[in-house]
């Protein structure tokens, strides 16, 4: 249930990228979020109707990218998909596997201005 | 060990959290740790603007929870910096944190000297319980925080008198799904499960041991009576994290206790 939080530092980054290129509105954030950063879409969505109006992205649409999960076999040498699971079993050797090499990301990819 | 590099600035005011030193508290020189802590955050986040260029679409790359990032590296090279190892220590409510470490800080802290924060939403409970002459203890109450962050931390090291301390414990706030996502700057992230919980507790709350490092399996001398099957919960933190090490333990009847401060030993020996 941080999410809140996380969404408070989005604006805040984001009022400050908007300084940085001289825009006073925002009309899209794009987060990118990987399938284990323990952010739960609907949770961010409901805290960003609560918190975007009264922000300089009042009128900003959120997209929301997903990362899914890759893990990487150390006997195989070879990376493989996890989807959502936290249960990383190598598909070539039914290892299990803590080596996680994508799915964590949590940040802000991208942003649109209107033009002035 | 080596002198003490920069200490980790503080966080910014104004906080919500209060920390209390119980017992070793920090005083003088040994307190005199200042400065705007989000100077260099601030100036990293805001550059000046330049242009007036009409900018449509921009590839920005901000990573999210970075102050507690930055804040948490800084923490770790603190740590590094004293010679001290900090474990963070989460678990679900009652899963045995503040029983074990009364007990480690009375019988590994004789030889080694400890330090503990310890934080939970309100009282000074734990904070009592685990005062001891020989070790200092902070108590950071948080309010309303569900976990507890890398400014926190900073804040509340400074509060205690760290001369000697070899190994440091961070308590977290009891829960088990957001202390996953805030680095601390600890060197070993310990998850308790006890036997009071359920085999299936990894896999119900997968992301907090996928970042263990080490793993206590709590409350062995009750898993009979319970029909707790240690060896299906051993199975599960398995599946989920490969990378930690199992020690199975009783803080009440001292089983696996030897095993946890020979982990400790090496882990000070290290730092």
């Amino acid at each position: 249930m941080h999410e809140l939080g996380i969404m408070e530092s989005a604006l805040a980054a984001v009022g400050q990228e908007a300084a940085k290129h001289g825009a006073t509105r925002v009309s899209r954030i794009v987060l990118r979020i990987g399938a284990l950063a323990g952010v739960d879409e609907d949770a961010l969505r409901f805290a960003y109707e609560a918190l975007a109006p009264t922000s300089i992205a009042a009128d900003a649409e959120l997209e929301i990218e997903r990362v899914p999960a890759r893990a990487h076999c150390k006997a195989c040498a070879k990376d493989f998909g996890a989807g959502q699971s936290y249960i990383f079993r190598c598909p070539f050797c039914g290892d299990y596997s803590g080596d996680i090499r994508a799915g964590r990301e949590l940040g802000i990819a991208r942003l649109e201005f209107p033009n002035p | 060990m080596n002198s003490p590099a920069t200490p980790p600035t503080p966080a910014e005011p104004p906080v919500d959290y209060r920390i209390h030193a119980l017992t070793g508290a920090a005083t003088g020189s040994a307190r005199g740790l200042s400065g705007p802590l989000s100077a260099e955050i601030t100036a990293a986040l805001t550059a000046s603007p330049k242009g007036e260029i009409a900018v449509r679409s921009v590839d920005v790359n901000i990573p999210l929870l970075e102050k507690n990032d930055i804040l948490a590296e800084r923490n770790r090279g603190y740590f590094l910096g004293r010679g001290l190892a900090a474990l963070n220590l989460v678990s679900s409510p009652g899963a045995g944190k503040t029983t074990l470490l009364e007990r480690t800080l009375d019988e590994f802290g004789r030889e080694t000297k400890c330090a503990v924060l310890v934080g939970d939403l309100e009282t000074d409970n734990d904070g009592v319980r685990l005062s001891r002459p020989h070790a200092p203890v902070a108590q950071i109450t948080t309010g309303t925080v569900c976990h507890l962050d890398a400014g926190m931390i900073a804040r509340a090291a400074q509060s205690i008198n760290l001369d000697g301390v070899k190994v440091l414990f961070i308590e977290n706030v009891g829960n088990l799904v957001c202390p996953a996502s805030f680095d601390l700057g600890e060197q070993v992230r310990v998850v308790l499960l006890s036997t009071t919980e359920g085999e299936d507790k990894p896999l119900k709350y997968p992301p907090i041991f996928k970042s263990a490092n080490l793993v206590l399996l709590t409350k062995v001398d009750v898993a009979d009576v319970l029909g707790f099957k240690r060896d299906v919960a051993v199975d599960n933190i398995r599946r989920i994290a490969p990378q930690a090490r199992i020690i199975q333990l009783s803080s009440r009847t001292g089983e696996g206790l030897p095993e946890w401060y020979n982990f400790l030993r090496n882990l000070a020996g290290q730092a």
